[in-house]
């Protein structure tokens, strides 16, 4: 099956329903493994104690917003440059799902903070940045509820999502050109993570069960998305037939 | 484990709030995706039962 393929929003659907059981079942493995090594595999930190843990969340909650921004700039893309039916459709089913893991690794952050540095916030750039992007999310699903009509949201969306993709590579490189609270990256450094295995494994297995959850979030999403199209959809078409006269079905683009 | 429930009484209750927000996140996203799945197809069923078909419905059909 092919990109062609899933463009037809039928075909798609029935893909969901087909691995939807498979996703449900593998996103609750990998959580019931992940936080299995995270309280009882992974040993507690020798300076930080207990609070260690709160990073089996904290990390892959951040590692997810800016995947799923990376992600939407490519459904933007896809929606500018290929039209592809389903490209907004899965920016916008993103769009809600990257708020809540950036509010999630913001929250889970600050909370780390507190007893750490000792202060819940610092407005230092990787901090700052990382909030830049919560308001970027705000922003893109407040935009997609400004207008009715899915094409022209989806245009204008797409635009700004990609204007947005200026903040992914100055959250990376944040810690590196700005002197921060915030550590600086210890797993994708090029001289290999600076973790134990016995931190870093359980930290990969919970960014893996994040990232199924992720995926499966995101389907459900699309899925109400397209539901939500057709339903719009069909009330033009029965708008349109109870007033033949009326320029609607010209606004109708179905999914 | 044992060293796990040993340290709880130090800064215990701050790992416990992260994860309980992260049951709550997960919880409420996947709360809203089913309420609004099931809200949806009975809307779909509604205009399909009033005779409202989609254009490639008819097509198919």
């Amino acid at each position: 099956m092919t990109l062609y393929d899933l463009a037809n929003p039928t075909r798609f659907l029935s893909l969901v329903e087909r691995i939807m059981p498979w996703l449900i079942g593998a996103t609750v493995l990998a959580l019931a493994t992940g936080l299995y090594m995270a309280f009882f595999y992974a040993p507690e930190d020798y300076q930080q104690g207990v609070t260690v843990r709160i990073m089996f969340v904290h990390v892959p909650s951040a590692w997810l917003a800016l995947l799923c921004y990376a992600m939407m700039a490519g459904s933007s893309i896809g929606t500018l440059v290929w039209k592809h039916p389903l490209a907004d459709v899965s920016a916008k089913a993103a769009a809600p799902l990257g708020a809540a893991f950036t509010f999630l690794a913001l929250f889970s952050g600050s909370i780390w903070a507190k007893p750490m540095w000792g202060t819940w916030w610092v407005w230092d750039a990787r901090l700052t940045s990382f909030l830049v992007l919560f308001i970027m999310y705000l922003g893109i699903i407040a935009l997609w509820r400004t207008m009715d009509d899915p094409i022209k949201a989806a245009k204008a969306n797409a635009i700004l999502t990609l204007v947005g993709v200026i903040n992914l590579p100055i959250i990376k490189f944040s810690v590196d050109w700005w002197n921060t609270l915030h550590q600086p990256a210890s797993v994708f450094r090029t001289d290999g993570p600076a973790l134990h295995s016995s931190i870093l494994v359980p930290l990969l297995v919970m960014a893996g069960a994040f990232t199924l959850f992720f995926i499966m979030m995101h389907l459900m999403f699309m899925r109400n998305e397209i539901y939500a199209r057709r339903i719009r959809a069909m009330r033009m078409r029965a708008a349109s037939a109870a007033q033949p006269h009326a320029n609607v079905t010209a606004q109708i683009r179905e999914v | 484990m044992d060293s796990f429930f040993a340290d709880l009484p130090r800064h215990a209750e701050y790992v416990a709030a992260v994860y309980l927000m992260a049951v709550a996140v997960f919880g409420g996203l996947l709360t809203v995706a089913l309420v609004v799945k099931k809200q949806r197809v009975k809307e779909l069923a509604e205009l399909e039962a009033a005779g409202i078909r989609r254009r490639s419905a008819k097509k198919q059909g």
